[in-house]
């Protein structure tokens, strides 16, 4: 089996306080993390139990800046083969289509029997480029995977598709397919140290537009179909009455207003 | 022109409730783009849906295929592209959903139209569409304007509009021919897997203490666990902590787990994100614990803590347990 991982470098943001930018399009970036995207994370393992156990090869594949390398050389340190990122200040702004057609470029004359990338990212919550790709390579696809099974030697592959309130759909899919894989469908492992120090001297392919045969009108902001206006924090609802004071005093205010309302 | 078509989304017999959310927002669109609200559904022995439909769409176009019979992203995508090709509605709504969004980027794609998922808002601006959706983890939200196109479409967020009652419309209702020619060729649709049926029944408890990413390791559930045990109520868990394998699936609570409608729901490290809040929000008290001021689920909490919670836990456990003596 031989597969390609698409990945992105994210900021964590889940516990960042975030600060959106003058322009109003993005937010500052200098004081968060970043790290692979939490679905690719499990689209890479997937991919690593897949060549342990069918053997073949993992190829790991981004759209992003400099920064990104450290993401690939962690999928590199786990296990992948390769990697390739994809990056030209042209692609600046792409949408997740402008996105699906630079990986399309880089894809289209490579030899894969899956290509496997986590169903939406973190940051932005897309869910898109996956799928399109798969319409942009003409190869069938099945998005929201939570369970994977390989048939017949690699011509097809079960999948469980998780549907909602814990319900799965159970689908064939002819390889080569694009899997677009759920959080939850395996255990991400950690690299080892032999693994990151080989990681370091690792080569990544770098190509740019020109490379990938891509005009200019294809990427950033002319190649794409949607366009970020701005952004701005959510409207303020109606918020819960916050308790103050150390956490005993939070705590005894809490038992007194639930034993108020009769629910303790 | 100006029409909004709406895909019906349904499944083993049941019309899912994100299509009526989607007509009622839909019937508003198209008023204000000049035309009419169309309902789209494609399947097998599915005439009591059309009748539902067509008291809330002006029209409803119905295919019937013996091979629609469940949903299969393959045949459906080539259903639409020949529907949508034909007839040129100027939006185009399907569920966000995990049958939606196999389908709708790759359908957008084929047919070369812009495409905005997990739409929350829509609107207007020099009579320009423009949609508002989430980024990251619902902290901000975006504004996010359509590249110009004869076509648009989008994916709305389950529950992001209510249904409402309307004044019933009397739809006509118009079969329209299936272009399937063959059965799907490269996906088949196999059987559907219900979820294991788990010890404890989270639905059915009076309390809930959910626990979320903000634990940081399996080994600090245990104080959560406490804190359940001292306020009766039952443990359960947002998608990062059964992800992670530290709850089994059937306590997640959230969209793709359980909703659960408690007396009393303590949500302890949980960020809040859409998901999570769609299984929970209708919880009648609902307790935040989350050093983040800015976490989501501040916003339908009733009661919120903005500390550590590995500081509050402890201390609210303790004071249930009856073993406190300090001063309150």
């Amino acid at each position: 089996m031989d597969t390609v991982v698409c990945v992105k470098h994210v900021p964590e943001t889940a516990e960042a306080d975030l600060v959106i930018r003058s322009d109003g399009r993005g937010i500052e970036e200098k004081n968060l993390t970043f790290d692979i995207n939490e679905a690719d994370n499990y689209a890479l393992e997937e991919a690593l139990l897949w060549k342990e156990k069918y053997g073949g090869s993992i190829t790991v594949i981004t759209v992003g800046p400099e920064d990104a390398n450290m993401t690939v050389r962690m999928c590199i340190a786990k296990g992948a083969d390769r990697a390739i990122r994809l990056d030209d200040p042209r692609f600046e702004a792409s949408d997740s289509y402008a996105i699906a057609k630079i990986l399309h470029a880089a894809l289209k004359d490579m030899k894969f029997d899956v290509v496997l990338t986590g169903i939406q990212a973190s940051d932005d919550g897309h869910g898109q480029a996956g799928p399109i790709l798969a319409q942009m390579l003409g190869l069938p696809h099945a998005a929201y995977v939570i369970k994977t099974e390989v048939l017949e030697e690699g011509r097809r592959v079960r999948v469980h598709r998780e549907l909602e309130g814990g319900l799965h759909e159970v689908v064939e899919i002819e390889l080569p397919a694009v899997l677009t894989i759920q959080t939850g469908i395996n255990e991400p492992r950690y690299a080892s140290i032999l693994g990151i120090r080989k990681a370091t001297k690792k080569e990544i392919e770098l190509a740019g537009m020109e490379a990938l045969g891509l005009k200019e009108d294809e990427v950033g902001e002319a190649g794409s179909k949607t366009r970020l206006e701005k952004l701005f924090p959510p409207p303020v609802g109606e918020r819960a009455q916050i308790l103050t004071g150390t956490p005993q005093e939070t705590s005894a205010q809490l038992i007194g207003l639930l034993k108020d309302k009769g629910v303790i | 022109m100006g029409d909004v078509f709406v895909l019906a989304e349904h499944r083993r017999g049941e019309l899912r409730e994100v299509t009526l959310e989607m007509l009622g927002k839909g019937r508003e669109l198209a008023g204000r783009l000049g035309g009419h609200l169309k309902a789209v559904l494609l399947g097998h022995n599915v005439d009591a849906f059309a009748r539902e439909l067509a008291s809330q769409a002006h029209e409803v176009l119905v295919v019937e295929d013996k091979r629609l019979e469940n949903f299969n992203s393959e045949l459906y995508q080539k259903v639409l592209a020949s529907l949508l090709a034909e007839r040129k509605p100027t939006l185009t709504l399907i569920g966000h959903t995990a049958c939606g969004m196999d389908l709708a980027p790759s359908l957008a794609a084929e047919l070369n139209l812009p495409l905005a998922t997990d739409c929350i808002g829509f609107e207007f601006e020099d009579d320009r569409l423009l949609v508002i959706r989430e980024r990251y983890l619902g902290k901000l939200q975006s504004k996010v304007s359509f590249k110009d196109s004869p076509q648009y479409m989008a994916t709305v967020r389950q529950a992001a509009f209510p249904v409402k009652e309307l004044e019933p419309l009397s739809g006509q209702i118009v079969a329209v021919e299936s272009p399937l020619a063959e059965e799907a060729r490269r996906k088949k649709f196999i059987e559907y897997v219900e979820a294991a049926v788990g010890e404890v029944d989270i639905t059915q408890a009076e309390i809930i203490v959910a626990v979320g990413r903000g634990i940081k390791e399996k080994e600090n559930l245990e104080i959560v666990e406490k804190l359940a045990q001292a306020v009766g109520g039952v443990l359960a868990g947002s998608r990062p902590v059964i992800d992670a394998g530290w709850l089994p699936p059937d306590r997640q609570v959230g969209q793709s787990g359980k909703t659960v409608r408690p007396r009393l729901y303590i949500a302890v490290g949980i960020s809040g994100s859409s998901q999570h809040l769609a299984g929970m929000k209708n919880s009648d008290i609902i307790v935040a614990i989350n050093k983040d001021p800015h976490a989501p689920i501040f916003n339908v909490a009733t009661y919120g803590i903005v500390d550590d919670l590995f500081k509050v836990v402890p201390a609210l456990t303790e004071q249930l347990s009856g073993s406190y003596s300090g001063q309150g």
